[in-house]
C-alpha cells in the first residue's frame, strides 16, 4: 500500500465519517441532558430528503414550478433540511419532556416515521421512485480548495498531506470539524453547558437551583435537531450521491449513536470514534475483502465492525461506558 | 401509577383513540400530498378483504403475531427488544439449515424440526444482548439494535457465500418437497371451502394462535410468568423475592427471541421455500407496533397484529390504485401508531383521566 | 385585606418593629384525592430558629415545598417581611431569599462543590469569573460560619455531612436570608448534628432566619425558638418552645396520649438460633461496610439494632436476607452455616427459617403494581401449596390464601384484588408483616417496620412482633428510631461506621448514652469527627 493509496482512503474517511461526527455531537447534546435519542437516523433521513427537495426546487426553473435560484440553493436546502430535522426533534422533546412518555419507543417511532414520509412524499413530489432529481452546482455543497493547496501540493509529504487531506472537502466537513472544539467549549467553559450537564445528571437539583429544566432540555434537543439536520443535508448536498436516495442514511445515525458510546459522550474522543468507523467503511469501500496473510477478512465483517466494536464497549470489556445518570428518565416534579 | 381510570377504558379505550390520532395524522399526511384520505383509507380496507387480499392479509398477520408475542414477552420483564428483526433474520438462516438438511419425508417432521430451528437460532441471537444486559449491564436496547445490523452482514455474508446456490441471485436453493407446508387453500379444501390458492397464509398462522394460548398462560398463569412479571414491576423487589435477574432476563429474552425466530417457518418455509436477502421486510419493528397497541396481551397483540396484516396487505393494493401514495404509507402509519400508543400515551390518556375524574365527582 | 387582618399585623408589629419573616395565610394543597396541607397560617419573626414538628406524613415537607416554590398551593398567600409574595418556582423563591437544605440532597455528584454553588446563580455566560466569584465568597463562609469544604472536590466523593454543608453553602451563595431544613439530622452522626445547629445558631446571631423540619423532638427542643405542630395535613398550634416538654408536644403532634412503651412481658429466651462471626463486608466501591460484626440472637427474644442510618444496618439486613455477598464471616442458623457467596439467594434464606420484613416496603417488600394475593405470595410463590400442574401457579389456592391473611391482620379494604399502591402505607406494611410472620419462619429480620405508617397501625405491628417473639421466634429489629428500638427490644446492639460498638439493656440504658454509642464509641462528640 503507497502513500497515496493511504492518503486516498484516509480522504475517503474524512468524508465519511462527517456526517457521523455531526449526528454524534446532535447525540451528545441530547444526551447529556438526558435525553436518550435513539432517533438520529430518523432526522438524519428526513433532514437528507428536504435538503435535497427544497435544493432541487430552488434552483429549478420557475416555470417548472421552482423558486429560479441561479446560486445558493444549497444554502436553502440546508435551511429546511435543519428545519424538518429540528421539528422531529421537537416532537421527540413533547413526548420525552413534556408528556413524559418512553423515550426510547419515541426515537423508534421517529425513525420510521422519515423512513415512511421520505419516500412517500417523495415518490409524490418527484415521480422518481422516491428519490429527489439528481443536484448540480449550486444545488450542491461543493468542495472547497483551502488557500495555497494547489502550490503547496508540491511539496512532499506535508504539501501533499494539506492538499490531498486537508483540502477539498466541501464546508459541511469543516463544521462539523469545528463543531468538536466548539462543542467542549460550550460544554465545559459556558454557563449553559454547566446547565446542560447538570440537567443530565440531577434534574431536581436544576430545578431547585431556580433553573428551567424543561426548557434546557428542549434547548438540548433543538440543538440536537440542528446537527442532525446538518448531517442529513450533508449526505443529500455534499457527497457524490447528489441528491436523495431511498433509506440513504443507511444506519448512520445508528453508527453515530455507537460512536457517542464509545466516546463515553465525550466530544473530543467522539472525533476520534466518528473518523474510526469512518476508516473501516472507507476501507471497506475500497477493498472487497482483506487479505491479512493468515485469512481473509469478508467485507462484511468490516461493514459489521462498528457495531461489533459497540457491543464490546458497552459490555465493558473495553473500559465501562456510563450514560449520563438521569439520561432515559422523564423528569417528575409533583409526586 | 396512574390508577383513576377503569379498567376497560384502560386497555380499550385509551389504544383506540391513540390509533384514531395516529390515522388522524397519517391522514393528514395523505391530504398534504394532495391525495384523498377517506379513498386511501377505502381501498386499503378493500385491499385487505378480497378474497385474493385476505389470504396475504392473514399472511402477515401471522407475521406480526410472531413479532408482537416477541416484544410483549420481553416487555413484561421491562426489557426492551428492538432485536426481533435480527433474531428473526438469524431464524431464517436456521429453518433453511433444516429444511435443505434432508429430503423431508412429510410436511409435519419438517415443521417441527423447522420450528426447533427457527426458535434456537432467534433465541441465540438474542442471547447475547440478554446476558451482557443482566451480567454487565449492556442496554439492551442499543446491543439489540447492533445485533439487527450485525445480522444483516452475516446473512449478506451467508447469502451471497456459503448458502448462495450456485449461479442464482443471493438465495438459497428452494427446499425440498417435503418441507412445503400445506397452505390455508390445502386446508380448508379439505372440508370443502375454496379458499383462495395463491395466498400464502399456511399453518403457520395456527401455530401462532397456540402460540397466543400459551404466551398467556405463561405470563398470567405460570410460575415464570409470575416471576417475570415481578422482576418487571421491580428488580428489587423480585432480587428479595429471590428472583434471579440473570435467569429471568435470559429467560424473558431466550423465549422473546424464540417467538421472532418462529417468524421464520412462516416467511422462510411457508411463503419463499427458500432463504432470500431481507426475508423479515421490517416485521421484527413491526412487532413493536404491535405490542404496544395490544397491551402486551396476546388477544391484543392478536388484534393489532390483525389491524397491520390489513395495513401491509391494503397498503399495497393501495399502492396500485392510487400512484401518488406509495407503498411506504405504510411505514408512515407504523411510527405514527408506535408514536402515538407508545410515547404519546399522555397526550390522550391525561386529558382522559381528568375527564373521568371529574364524572366520579359529579357522582358522589 | 380584612380589618381583622390588619390588627393582627399591628399586634405583631407592636411585639417585634420588624414584620415578620415569613407568614403564611390559608395554605391548602392536595394530590388528588390527598389532602396533604389544609389551610395552614403561620407567622415566623425574623432571626429566629422555628421548628415545626408532625409525624410522618403530617404535612411538613409538602408545606415548606410550597414555600420554596417546588409544589404549587391550591390557595392561600405567602409574605415575606411583610410583603406578598406569589412564589411560583424555585427560582421566585431563591428571589425572595429563600434557601432550602432537601432531605435528599439537590446535588450534581459528578460536578465539583464550586460548580454546585454557583450552578444557576452565575455571574454571566462564562463560567470562569463566576467560579472565580464562588471561590472567593467560600472562603468568606467558611471563616463566617465553621462552613469548610473544599471548593474543588467533587461532591458524590464527599461524606454526607460535607454534602449538607454544601446544600447551605449553596443557598447563603444566593444570599439567603431565610433557611429551610427538611430533616437535617436523619443522615447525621449526633457529633455532626451538634456542629449543624451551631451552624444554625450562628445564622441566626447574623439575623437568619431558620425554619427546622424535624419528627426529632429533641431537636425541637434544644435548637429553636418557636414551634409549630403540624397533624393530618394542619397546624394545629404554634409555641414558644420554653412553654412545652418533649412529652407535650408528642401528644400535640399524635393528638392524643402516646403509649411510647410497648405491652410486653419480660422475654424468656431460648436456645441460640443466630450466630454471627467476624463478618465483613464490601461494597462493589470497595467501602467497607460491615467490619467485623458478630453476635447471637435466642429464640424469644427481639434483639435491636440502633443506629443513624447508613452505618451497616441495611448492609447487614442485605446479607442476612441473601441480597448482598459478604467478603469473610460466617452465619450459622440453628448450628449449621448458610451460604454467604454471591451465589447465595433470599430463597435459600427463607427455606433456611429467616423471614424478613424489608427496609423498603416500596422497591423491595412488594411489587406496587402486583394485587393484594399477588404480593401475599411473593418469595413464596414456589412453595407447594401454591402450585397446579405443568409449572402454573393454583391461583384459587393463593387467593383464598390471601384472604385469610387479610381477615386474620385486617387489612382494610379486604380485597385481595386490589393493586397494592392503593392501599394506605400502613395496611401495605400489614400485607408484608402477615406474609412474613404467617411464613412461621425460626428468624424474622425486620428493617424499619413503621416507616410511613400510622400510628394505629404502629401498636398493632408493634404487638404481632411481640407476640411471634413470645412464639419463641427469634427476631432481629433493626430501626433508626431509637423510640422503637427502645420499647421493642430485649437487647439492644449499636452500630456505628459498621462496627457494633456494645450491647446494652434496655432497661440499664437511655436515650443519651445510645446516642453517644451511636457517634462512635471513644470519639468525643464535641470534635465533631466525620465517619
Amino acid at each position: 500500500m503507497d502513500f497515496m493509496t493511504v492518503l486516498q482512503i484516509l480522504d475517503s474517511a474524512m468524508r465519511l465519517s462527517a456526517p457521523l461526527l455531526l449526528a454524534c455531537l446532535a447525540g451528545l447534546f441530547s444526551e447529556r441532558a438526558g435525553i436518550f435519542d435513539i432517533g438520529l437516523e430518523g432526522k438524519m433521513l428526513a433532514g437528507a430528503f428536504v435538503a435535497a427537495a427544497m435544493s432541487a426546487t430552488a434552483a429549478m426553473p420557475i416555470e417548472q414550478g421552482g423558486w429560479g435560484m441561479s446560486w445558493g440553493a444549497a444554502w436553502v436546502g440546508l435551511f429546511f433540511g435543519i428545519l424538518m430535522s429540528v421539528v422531529l426533534s421537537l416532537v421527540h422533546g413533547l413526548a420525552s419532556i413534556t408528556l413524559r412518555g418512553n423515550q426510547l419507543i419515541s426515537g423508534v417511532a421517529i425513525n420510521f416515521f422519515a423512513a415512511g414520509t421520505t419516500v412517500l412524499i417523495g415518490q409524490n413530489w418527484f415521480r422518481m421512485g422516491g428519490q429527489t432529481p439528481q443536484l448540480r452546482g449550486h444545488s450542491r455543497f461543493e468542495a472547497i480548495t483551502l488557500p495555497g493547496a494547489e502550490s503547496l501540493g508540491a511539496v512532499p509529504v506535508v504539501g501533499t498531506i494539506y492538499e490531498q487531506l486537508i483540502s477539498g472537502h466541501n464546508l459541511l466537513v469543516y463544521v462539523a470539524l469545528a463543531m468538536v472544539p466548539l462543542t467542549w467549549w460550550i460544554l465545559n467553559r459556558t454557563r449553559f453547558g454547566l446547565h446542560l450537564r447538570a440537567v443530565g445528571e440531577n434534574p431536581a437539583a436544576v430545578d431547585t437551583a431556580g433553573l428551567n429544566v424543561v426548557r434546557l432540555r428542549y434547548s438540548a434537543v433543538i440543538i440536537c435537531g440542528i446537527l442532525c439536520g446538518m448531517a442529513g443535508a450533508y449526505l443529500s448536498l455534499g457527497t457524490s450521491a447528489a441528491g436523495f436516495l431511498k433509506d440513504m442514511t443507511a444506519g448512520k445515525g445508528f453508527i453515530a449513536l455507537a460512536a457517542l458510546i464509545f466516546a463515553k459522550w465525550r466530544p473530543v474522543p467522539a472525533l476520534g470514534a466518528c473518523f474510526l468507523f469512518g476508516l473501516l467503511d472507507a476501507i471497506a469501500n475500497r477493498y472487497q475483502s482483506l487479505d491479512i496473510g493468515l485469512f481473509v477478512v469478508p467485507v462484511q465483517f468490516m461493514q459489521a465492525l462498528p457495531y461489533i466494536l459497540t457491543v464490546v464497549i458497552l459490555a465493558g470489556f473495553v473500559g465501562k461506558a456510563i450514560p449520563p445518570k438521569a439520561g432515559g428518565e422523564p423528569y417528575v416534579k409533583e409526586r | 401509577m396512574n390508577r383513576t381510570l377503569p379498567r376497560w377504558a384502560d386497555i380499550i379505550l385509551i389504544p383506540l383513540l391513540n390509533l384514531a390520532l395516529a390515522i388522524l395524522v397519517a391522514g393528514l399526511v395523505v391530504l398534504f400530498i394532495g391525495e384523498d384520505p377517506l379513498r386511501a383509507m377505502t381501498l386499503i380496507i378493500q385491499g385487505a378483504f378480497t378474497p385474493n387480499g385476505i389470504g396475504f392479509t392473514l399472511y402477515y398477520t401471522t407475521n406480526f403475531i410472531f413479532t408482537g408475542l416477541a416484544v410483549a414477552v420481553a416487555f413484561h420483564a421491562r426489557l426492551f427488544n428492538i432485536g426481533g428483526e435480527g433474531q428473526a433474520a438469524m431464524a431464517g438462516v436456521g429453518v433453511a439449515l433444516v429444511c435443505l438438511a434432508f429430503d423431508w419425508p412429510h410436511w409435519s417432521l419438517a415443521l417441527l424440526a423447522a420450528m426447533a430451528g427457527g426458535m434456537l437460532f432467534g433465541a441465540g441471537w438474542a442471547a447475547i444482548p440478554a446476558y451482557l444486559q443482566a451480567k454487565r449491564g449492556s442496554h439492551i436496547v442499543i446491543t439489540t439494535i447492533m445485533f439487527n445490523l450485525i445480522a444483516a452482514s452475516i446473512i449478506n455474508f451467508l447469502l451471497v457465500g456459503p448458502m448462495q446456490a450456485p449461479g442464482s441471485s443471493p438465495e438459497t436453493r428452494s427446499f425440498p418437497d417435503g418441507a412445503s407446508l400445506p397452505t390455508l387453500h390445502d386446508m380448508l379444501g379439505v372440508i370443502g371451502v375454496n379458499f383462495d390458492r395463491h395466498a400464502p397464509v399456511n399453518i403457520s398462522l395456527f401455530v401462532a394462535l397456540i402460540a397466543c394460548v400459551l404466551v398467556w398462560l405463561l405470563i398470567w398463569k405460570s410460575r415464570i410468568g409470575y416471576e417475570i412479571r415481578a422482576f418487571g414491576h421491580s428488580d428489587k423487589a423480585a432480587v428479595y423475592a429471590g428472583i434471579s435477574p440473570l435467569k429471568i432476563t435470559m429467560i424473558a429474552m431466550l423465549i422473546s427471541g424464540a417467538l421472532a425466530g418462529l417468524m421464520a417457518i412462516n416467511t422462510v418455509m411457508g411463503e419463499a421455500e427458500r432463504l432470500v436477502l431481507d426475508a423479515v421486510q421490517g416485521a421484527g419493528f413491526v412487532g413493536i407496533a404491535v405490542a404496544l397497541m395490544g397491551r402486551n396481551h396476546p388477544l391484543g397483540v392478536v388484534l393489532a397484529a390483525f389491524l397491520f396484516g390489513i395495513l401491509y396487505q391494503g397498503g399495497s393494493e393501495l399502492a396500485f390504485e392510487m400512484p401518488g401514495i406509495s407503498r411506504e404509507m405504510i411505514v408512515v402509519i407504523q411510527g405514527l401508531v408506535i408514536l402515538f400508543t407508545g410515547s404519546l400515551e399522555n397526550l390522550v390518556r391525561i386529558p382522559v383521566s381528568k375527564l373521568f375524574l371529574r364524572f366520579r365527582k359529579g357522582d358522589a | 385585606m380584612s380589618v381583622v387582618e390588619n390588627t393582627e399585623a399591628g399586634r405583631s408589629n407592636s411585639a417585634a418593629p420588624t414584620p415578620p419573616a415569613i407568614q403564611l395565610k390559608g395554605i391548602s394543597k392536595s394530590f388528588g384525592p390527598v389532602k396533604a396541607n389544609k389551610d395552614i397560617s403561620m407567622t415566623v419573626a425574623k432571626g429566629t430558629i422555628h421548628g415545626i414538628v408532625g409525624e410522618n406524613g403530617a404535612g411538613k415537607s409538602t408545606l415548606m415545598s410550597i414555600l420554596y416554590g417546588f409544589y404549587k398551593a391550591d390557595a392561600g398567600e405567602v409574605f415575606i417581611h411583610g410583603q406578598k409574595v406569589n412564589i411560583t418556582d424555585s427560582h421566585a423563591a431563591i428571589a425572595a431569599g429563600i434557601g432550602m437544605v432537601h432531605q435528599h440532597f439537590m446535588l450534581v455528584e459528578p460536578f465539583t462543590v464550586l460548580e454546585n454553588v454557583v450552578m444557576g446563580a452565575e455571574e454571566g455566560r462564562l463560567l470562569k469569573p463566576s467560579l472565580a466569584k464562588a471561590r472567593a465568597t467560600l472562603q468568606q463562609l467558611a471563616e463566617e460560619f465553621e462552613l469548610d469544604v473544599d471548593p474543588d472536590a467533587i461532591v458524590g466523593e464527599l461524606s454526607v455531612g460535607f454534602q449538607q454543608r454544601v446544600e447551605i453553602l449553596k443557598a447563603l451563595y444566593r444570599q439567603a436570608d431565610i433557611l429551610i431544613l427538611d430533616e437535617p439530622t436523619g443522615v447525621l452522626t449526633p457529633a455532626e448534628a451538634d456542629h449543624l445547629f451551631r451552624i444554625l445558631r450562628n445564622l441566626k446571631a447574623q439575623g437568619k432566619t431558620i425554619i427546622l423540619i424535624t419528627h426529632k423532638l429533641r431537636e425541637i427542643m434544644e435548637a429553636t425558638d418557636s414551634v409549630s405542630v403540624m397533624r393530618r395535613g394542619e397546624m394545629t398550634e404554634t409555641i414558644p418552645t420554653n412553654t412545652t416538654s418533649p412529652a407535650d408536644l408528642a401528644e400535640k403532634m399524635v393528638g392524643r396520649r402516646v403509649l411510647l412503651e410497648v405491652v410486653k412481658t419480660p422475654a424468656t429466651p431460648g436456645d441460640v438460633v443466630l450466630e454471627v462471626k467476624g463478618l465483613n463486608v464490601v461494597d462493589s466501591q470497595g467501602v467497607k461496610k460491615l467490619k467485623d460484626v458478630g453476635f447471637t440472637l435466642r429464640a424469644g427474644e427481639i434483639l435491636g439494632i440502633a443506629g443513624v442510618a447508613g452505618n451497616g444496618q441495611s448492609e447487614l439486613l442485605e446479607v442476612l436476607g441473601g441480597f448482598r455477598a459478604a467478603s469473610s464471616g460466617e452465619i450459622r442458623i440453628n448450628g449449621a452455616p448458610i451460604d454467604l457467596s454471591a451465589k447465595a439467594n433470599a430463597g435459600m434464606r427463607r427455606a433456611r427459617g429467616i423471614g424478613h420484613i424489608p427496609e423498603d416496603r416500596h422497591r423491595r417488600g412488594m411489587v406496587m403494581p402486583f394485587m393484594a394475593w399477588e404480593n401475599i405470595a411473593l418469595g413464596y410463590h414456589n412453595k407447594p401449596e401454591y402450585l397446579g400442574k405443568a409449572g402454573l401457579h393454583n391461583q384459587t389456592a393463593m387467593r383464598e390464601d390471601a384472604r385469610g391473611k387479610i381477615e386474620r391482620f385486617d387489612i382494610r379494604p379486604p380485597n385481595e384484588n386490589l393493586i397494592a399502591s392503593n392501599f394506605s402505607g400502613g395496611n401495605q406494611q400489614k400485607i408484608v408483616v402477615a406474609r412474613e410472620i404467617e411464613a412461621n419462619p425460626d428468624v424474622l429480620l425486620v428493617g424499619q417496620p413503621t416507616r410511613g405508617v400510622d400510628i394505629g397501625a404502629i401498636e398493632f405491628i408493634h404487638q404481632q412482633i411481640v407476640n411471634l417473639r413470645d412464639a419463641g421466634k427469634a427476631i432481629l429489629l433493626v430501626s433508626v428510631e431509637l423510640d422503637e428500638i427502645q420499647s421493642l427490644s430485649d437487647r439492644i446492639l449499636v452500630m456505628f461506621d459498621g462496627v457494633i460498638q456494645g450491647e446494652r439493656l434496655p432497661e440499664d440504658t437511655d436515650e443519651r448514652e445510645l446516642g453517644l454509642m451511636m457517634a462512635g464509641a471513644g470519639n468525643n462528640p464535641a470534635n465533631g469527627g466525620n465517619p
